[in-house]
Order: structure tokens, then C-alpha cells, then sequence
């Protein structure tokens, strides 16, 4: 890793939840999205979110971002962290470029020019982009928007990342490749990820521990360790065995809005 | 867990770029400039030609007398004898004088009222319709009731002016705010943009392609205010183009009222070329832009 990195040491990367609760609306027409979750996730771990539709994981991830307030229940991500969010889109603004993009949130902490440089091209060498800088987003295919959203979310030297299905939209491919990068940065930087997607391989390749969420309401009903070592292959049959088994829990679930 | 950095890279660097190369191939447009000038020239000369064709035809097939409807070849004469003295610059630059203080002042009060409806819910519920009806009345309607409160002067020009530039301008920039993509405000908050941040990273580059559709349509309503304004409120002092198109009926000189005609349509076209630049350079950096180039 090159000297210029700087994750913060002294922010701890913890999150916690503790009966997080959530309303959408008023009266009779109130929907309960979320419903007493509880969750801690330890600084470096990585834990994926899995659950069919209608389970709240975005809900989710919006609270613990900040992006939205909870009914109820408390939401603890350590002092003064603010934790990085990317979503299925990436989110890129289109009148920037490459670059311009990565730059956004070192400006907005008020980082020098010369340093809001150097800082830019340490995080495009981190996601392989480094010749794409001048690029504008629509002249990108869809994986490396995903990298450059990446890396604009580095920019935050945030120890938590919180990941809403941000591989979905992306060919076969494209993301084995992205798995890789992932897991190799959350690797080097010592992050936190909170991974929401629908994908149940996906999961069980990427993650320390898998929860599975119920739907309307969402609620934790299972959660599973991964005690594959990396590095893993998501066509790897261990892979295979325990994405099995959450398909199979995940099956179970959905039945039981069917009768 | 994040026990250790990995040992091995599983995969090469080579094999990411080359996915990287293979899926943005092909986007390079091979025009040259000189094809592409005279690919969106042509069709506009031929036109041009066309019309003074027809107007010529027009003018042989003696539908009118000569002394109301000049030819072309005589209205050109006398556009370079225009050109030569200083009376049609004296009254090009009263125009422009006009038209650039009136459209300044519409774009500072339409920006300004624009992002207040656009901000707060009240003001949008008292105000928001109010801003439609007023871009639906035609700017010369407002004229006699303009005389009335500043008499035949220069503030009853400028009065109908803003009132038919601002208007637009202010609907441009609401209608900029209210289709800020709600994700990309989301990514910006996200990344530390909060209050006034929010709108200098987010919503106001977000919502400039429809602002500078706003200030298009502002420009083109206030110039037609500026014409109308010029013709009715004659004989103060200075010889207006607007003036001098009323000269020229009263003493039944066509060929000039049809060159100074010629010169009005020639500013306006001046002015929406370059909006039409703004507009195009905007969204071939949004990527917007179709694979044609229009």
C-alpha cells in the first residue's frame, strides 16, 4: 500500500444496531419496513445483507448512512465516522469527469489542490483507472462506473462502506472481476462492509457472515459465518454448499407470504 | 475477516484492463472538423438560397408594386448602404443597450424567484401557477397598462421586457431543481454536500441544462418584447431599430424598413446560435448527446 493512504486509525469502523425500527408513513396506511434489528459488526468485518423484496435492506443501509431517521431503536457507527454508500447505480455526476468525481468529497473536506491530486491518483491507481481520469462517466462501461463510484467513496478515508446491490446491474464477468477488487481493497484498507443485495452466491463469496432478512417486516431470521478462506472462487463447490443453504432458508421465507 | 492482506492477486491487471478496453471500444467518432462544419452548413445556405429565391420569383411575378415589395438584389443595396452609415449602428446599439440591461435584470429576478418556488413549498403553492399564467400573456398586452404607469419612456419598454423574460427564466430553474435525479442527491449528501454545498455540487450543475433551456426561451421572449415595445412607444429621442422599422413605413421607404427587417432577424438568429452552442456543449458533456451530433 502506498505512504499516501491514510484511513483513519483512531475511527474503529464498529456499527451498531440495536432494535432499529422502521415506519413508512401514517395511520392506517403505515408500513413497517423495518422491525427491531439488531446487529453488531466488528471494525474489518464483512457482512452481507440478503433477503428477498420488500425486506427493507435499502431501508437499511439509508439509516445507518444518515439518509434517513429511524423510528426506533439506535443506530451507533462510531464518532465523527461517516460511512461511505453506493448504490446499483453509481451515482457519478455526469458533468465532471473521472477525476472530477473522485475529487468531490476531498473538496468538500477541504483538502488542498496539490493534495486533493495526489489523493486522487493514489484511489484510480487503487480501482485500475488510472488512465481514465480526463474520462467523462457515459464514456465508461458499467463496471468501471462502478469503480469509480468506488473510489469517490474511498475518498471519504471512511472506515465503513455500506454497499446497496452494487454489482446487479453488471454482467457475469465484470463482476467476478469487481468481487476481486472489492475484496482486495477491503482487504488492504481494513474496512467495514455492509453489503445488501439479493444475490445469494454473491454473498457467500464476499462475506464474513451472511443475515438473512424477512420480508414486510424485515427482520434478522438467520445468519451464517463463511469460514471459506479467501481467496475464495464463486464456482467453488464450499461456495456452492452454503449458498444452498441460504437459497433454501431464503425459499422457505418467501413461501410463507404465498399462502 | 480482514485477517491479513491477501497473498496472491487472483486475478491480472492485464485481464481487468483488457475487459476495460474491449467493453469502451468503438466510441471514437473518425469526422473530421472541416466534414463536419460543412455537413451543418449546407443545408442552411441552400435554404437561404432558396428563400431569396422565391422572393425573387415573388417580386418578377409582379404581385405587388416595386415601391412595397423591393427585390432582393435592391433590399441588399440598400442593407450596405446601412451598413456603410452610422444610422443603423446608432440604432443597433439603443437596441442592444436595451435588450442587455433588460434581459440582465430579467435573468437576475427570474434566478432569484426561480429558486425561492423552487425552495419552499409555500411559495410554491402561492406563486408556482402564477408564474405559468404570466409567461401565457402576450408581452404586448401588458403594453397600455406599461404607458399608463411610465408613459411613452424607456421604463415602460424595460417593464415589458422583464415581464416577458423573467417568467421563463424562473420556470427554467424550477423545472432544473424539481428533476435533479433524487440519486444523485442522495450520492452528494452522502459524500458530505450538506445545505449550500448540496447546491453548488449537486442540484444547480444538475438542473443547468434546464436552466439554459430557461434562459433561451427568456432571451427569445424578451427580444420580441424589446420589438414590440420599440414600435409603440416611438419618438423618444433616440432612433431605436424598432423606431426606425416605424420611420420607414411613414415614409414608404421598403427597402429600408425590409434591411433593417432583415438586420432584427439577424441578431435574433446571432443570440440563439449561441444558446444553441451553451446548450449543445452541455449535453455532449452530460452525454446526452446522440451518436449523429444532434
Amino acid at each position: 500500500m502506498t505512504s499516501t493512504t491514510t484511513t483513519p486509525r483512531s475511527a474503529t469502523g464498529q456499527v451498531a444496531l440495536r432494535g432499529v425500527t422502521k415506519v413508512y408513513g401514517r395511520g392506517e396506511h403505515a408500513v413497517l419496513a423495518l422491525d427491531g434489528v439488531s446487529l453488531d459488526v466488528v471494525p474489518g468485518e464483512f457482512v452481507c445483507l440478503v433477503g428477498a423484496s420488500g425486506c427493507g435492506k435499502s431501508t437499511l443501509l439509508n439509516l445507518v448512512a444518515g439518509l434517513d431517521r429511524a423510528s426506533g431503536g439506535q443506530i451507533d457507527v462510531g464518532e465523527g465516522v461517516n460511512p461511505g454508500l453506493m448504490f446499483q447505480e453509481s451515482a457519478l455526476f455526469p458533468w465532471l469527469t473521472v477525476e472530477g468525481n473522485v475529487e468531490v468529497p476531498l473538496k468538500l473536506r477541504g483538502l488542498s489542490r496539490a493534495a486533493r491530486r495526489e489523493r486522487v491518483a493514489e484511489l484510480l491507481r487503487t480501482v485500475h483507472l488510472a488512465d481514465f481520469g480526463r474520462k467523462r462517466p457515459h464514456e465508461l462501461s458499467g463496471g468501471m462506473r462502478q469503480r469509480v463510484a468506488l473510489a469517490r467513496t474511498l475518498a471519504l478515508d471512511t472506515p465503513v462502506l455500506l454497499m446497496d446491490e452494487p454489482f446487479g446491474a453488471l454482467d457475469a464477468m465484470t463482476r467476478d472481476i469487481l468481487h476481486d477488487e472489492l475484496e482486495r481493497i477491503w482487504s488492504e484498507r481494513k474496512l467495514t462492509v455492509l453489503f445488501v443485495t439479493h444475490n445469494v452466491r454473491e454473498a457467500a463469496r464476499l462475506a464474513d457472515r451472511i443475515i438473512l432478512l424477512s420480508s414486510r417486516p424485515g427482520r434478522i431470521i438467520y445468519s451464517t459465518e463463511v469460514d471459506v478462506p479467501r481467496p475464495r472462487r464463486i464456482d467453488s463447490p464450499e461456495i456452492a454448499a452454503i449458498a444452498a443453504e441460504v437459497t433454501d432458508r431464503l425459499r422457505t421465507e418467501v413461501g410463507r407470504h404465498g399462502q | 475477516m480482514a485477517s491479513d492482506t491477501l497473498a496472491t492477486t487472483p486475478r491480472s491487471d492485464a485481464e481487468i484492463s483488457g475487459l476495460d478496453a474491449l467493453e469502451i471500444a468503438g466510441q471514437e467518432k473518425a469526422t473530421t472538423r472541416a466534414s463536419r462544419i460543412w455537413a451543418a452548413t449546407w443545408p442552411k445556405v441552400a435554404a437561404l438560397a432558396l428563400a431569396i429565391g422565391l422572393w425573387q420569383v415573388v417580386v418578377w411575378a409582379g404581385w405587388k408594386p416595386s415601391y412595397s415589395l423591393p427585390g432582393p438584389v435592391t433590399v441588399g443595396e440598400e442593407l450596405l448602404r446601412q451598413i456603410r452609415g452610422p444610422q443603423l449602428w446608432d440604432g443597433l446599439v439603443t437596441t442592444l443597450r436595451r435588450a442587455a440591461v433588460g434581459y440582465v435584470f430579467s435573468v437576475a429576478v427570474g434566478l432569484l424567484v426561480g429558486l425561492a418556488v423552487a425552495r419552499f413549498r409555500v411559495l410554491r403553492a402561492a406563486i408556482g401557477s402564477m408564474i405559468t399564467a404570466l409567461q401565457t400573456m402576450p408581452s404586448i398586452a401588458w403594453f397600455p397598462l406599461a404607458i399608463l404607469l411610465f408613459e411613452l419612456s424607456e421604463k415602460a419598454i424595460f417593464f415589458v421586457v422583464v415581464l416577458g423574460a423573467a417568467p421563463s427564466i424562473a420556470n427554467g430553474v424550477i423545472t432544473g431543481v424539481d428533476y435533479v435525479p433524487p440519486l444523485l442527491v442522495r450520492a452528494g449528501r452522502n459524500l458530505g454536500a450538506r445545505g449550500l454545498n448540496l447546491y453548488r455540487y449537486v442540484v444547480a450543475p444538475a438542473a443547468l441544462p434546464a436552466i439554459v433551456a430557461g434562459l433561451k426561451q427568456g432571451w427569445a421572449f424578451s427580444w420580441r418584447s424589446l420589438m414590440a415595445g420599440e414600435l409603440i412607444v416611438v419618438g423618444i429621442s433616440q432612433t431605436s431599430l424598432g423606431a426606425q422599422l416605424t420611420y420607414s413605413r411613414e415614409l414608404s421607404d421598403a427597402p429600408w424598413l425590409l434591411s433593417t427587417m432583415i438586420v432584427i432577424l439577424v441578431v435574433g438568429l446571432l443570440v440563439d446560435a449561441a444558446f444553441g452552442a451553451a446548450d449543445k456543449a452541455i449535453r455532449r458533456r452530460w452525454g446526452v448527446l446522440d451518436q449523429a451530433g444532434n
